[in-house]
């Protein structure tokens, strides 16, 4: 099956300033797909390039078969599309821009009121833009990215700025869009909401793309350490803790112990170790690489910096 | 063209609903009208026919012509607040045409010139009895034609001005000279050559010339030339606002 989107060699320079550069990757029909990097990385120009709001310098862009630039109007009937700052009228009523972005495709709209009901927003149907609280715009822009009832979903930092309670139901929702079999493409700095989720994810940083693929993939790629902490007042356990295949240190710290190590395996070969010896644990988890951890080693630095 | 009529009720909708810019576009040459006829002549009420030529052609063709800045005012500062805000933006993102988003609001504008201008003629029948017959239909459609190609011109304002906060003072900066100049208050004849020069280039010179001849009874044969100069600055606005304008 072709992909949905393919980009191709992307280059798009703002007067001297090169905001993207050789972009390429492709995204599949279902999935949801996650353009992940800091601020400034390029993550919105890549995505206004493919929806059509933006001419790339170079490179070739297909979406649904379509090129942005010359079919922007055909791919525009067949996508939807949520932007980040994104402002509506101030006056307008929320029904009314509901009920206009529902007159502008050439085909059948999803019920406007149930979208509404399904966004918890039906109370706020006769509420002027302006008086909207952020959460309340956001979901309402993610209405009229919906309305259409779209083939590919464009979403451009769908939560910054919500509290976690508005994002975790903006997730549920957007799993929904792809269980419905669209296909959803999105933008995010919020390495925990890529991880959650998207099936894959490719991180761009100064305007490149790093490397793509599921999120666990690339963790276990660039972060294969694994660690285990645990309390025990067995004061011998740690030289057996030592010999464990793929353990690489053993810090103890009071009755704590961290062991850092590589490999899927090693938990369980903690697990075993500690039921061959007899070892009597108060306390047991692991910390798994993340990520955050992904991208910290990828680019030698914080998302969040 | 889909969606206009129901992008143009919305915009409509949503400009009632602004409390100043209702009030200022459709009161503000309503006003003008009134108070400055009151001062001007303060007995033309019981003696129509002594009023003096400004009285009787002169103001009714300087309130329409603010009718017709005032919309355009409000039309520069609305795309640029619009702009701004990434409203152009946000509706860009849809199977809108950008034609259909800027015909919205010519629409919207030369309806309420229309409305406006119907308001004036309501105001003078009431208070001011000009006592002439003037050819209402023919005025409006010259004042919308007017309307319509001084749109353009702040169709290019629009795309130059650099902020939302700039848009109302430079818009009135660049149009309101034109009126001064338009041979409205001074015959352009009487003007110093240099003057004239300038004034002959400016659109609104034939709007006043095809107002002022449209109110005085005028044929259309005879303003031709006023018509397509005025039809002249749409092309020539239009083409250039297409290259200049700026969506975001």
């Amino acid at each position: 099956m072709a992909p949905i989107i393919q980009v191709s060699g992307v280059r798009k320079t703002y007067g001297s300033m090169v905001a993207v550069d050789e972009v390429s990757f492709e995204v599949n029909e279902g999935e949801i797909f996650g353009l992940i990097g800091p601020n400034g990385a390029g993550k919105t120009t890549t995505m206004e390039c493919v929806e059509g709001l933006r001419t790339p310098d170079r490179g070739t862009i297909s979406v649904l078969g379509l090129n942005p630039f010359h079919d922007v109007y055909k791919l525009q009937n067949r996508i939807g599309v949520q932007l980040q700052q994104a402002q509506l009228q101030k006056r307008i009523k929320v029904w009314e821009a509901v009920d206009l972005w529902a007159s502008l495709y050439q085909k059948k709209t999803v019920d406007g009121e149930r979208l509404l009901e399904q966004l918890g927003l039906i109370e706020k149907r006769n509420a002027w833009f302006m008086t909207l609280s952020g959460g309340q715009k956001q979901r309402l822009f993610i209405a009229l990215a919906l309305i259409s009832d779209p083939e590919v979903v464009f979403l451009d930092e769908l939560t910054t700025g919500l509290d976690p309670q508005s994002r975790h139901t903006i997730w549920d929702l957007v799993r929904g869009i792809r269980d419905r079999g669209k296909t959803v493409f999105l933008t995010t700095h919020l390495m925990e909401e890529a991880e959650r989720l998207c099936d894959r994810v490719a991180i761009i940083e100064h305007g490149r793309i790093i490397d793509i693929d599921r999120p666990e993939s690339l963790v276990k790629r660039h972060c294969p350490e694994r660690t285990v902490v645990l309390a025990t007042d067995g004061l011998d356990a740690r030289e057996h803790f030592r010999v464990i295949p793929g353990v690489e240190e053993v810090i103890c710290n009071n009755s704590q112990v961290t062991i850092r190590g590589r490999g899927d395996d090693l938990v369980t070969e903690v697990i075993r170790c500690l039921s061959e010896n007899q070892i009597r644990v108060t306390d047991f988890r692991t910390v798994l690489p993340s990520l955050e951890d992904v991208f910290l080693k990828l680019t030698g630095r914080s998302i969040r910096d | 063209m889909r969606g206009l009529w129901k992008l143009t009720w919305i915009e409509i909708k949503i400009f009632l609903r602004e409390p100043l810019g209702a009030f200022g576009t459709i009161a503000f040459p309503v006003l003008v009208f009134l108070v400055w006829g009151r001062m001007a002549n303060p007995k033309m009420v019981t003696t129509p026919a002594n009023a003096s030529g400004f009285i009787r052609v002169g103001l009714p063709v300087l309130a329409s012509l603010l009718i017709a800045v005032s919309s355009v005012l409000s039309l520069v500062t609305i795309i640029s607040i619009y702009r701004e805000g990434g409203i152009l933006k946000r509706l860009r993102a849809t199977p809108l045409r950008p034609q259909t988003i800027l015909t919205a609001h010519v629409i919207v504008k030369l309806m309420l010139t229309a409305l406006t201008l119907a308001l004036l003629v309501i105001a003078g029948k009431r208070y001011y009895p000009v006592g002439v017959q003037v050819p209402f239909f023919a005025f409006t459609m010259a004042l919308l034609i007017s309307t319509w190609s001084i749109l353009s011109i702040g169709f290019v304002i629009a795309s130059i001005v650099p902020t939302a906060r700039f848009a109302q003072p430079i818009g009135a900066i660049i149009l309101y000279p034109m009126i001064a100049l338009s041979g409205l208050f001074v015959p352009l004849d009487s003007l110093p050559p240099a003057l004239h020069a300038v004034a002959r280039v400016l659109p609104l010179t034939y709007a006043v010339s095809l107002l002022e001849g449209i109110w005085s009874g005028d044929r259309w044969l005879a303003h031709l030339g006023d018509v397509a100069a005025l039809v002249v600055v749409f092309v020539v606005c239009t083409a250039l606002s297409t290259k200049v304008f700026r969506w975001e």
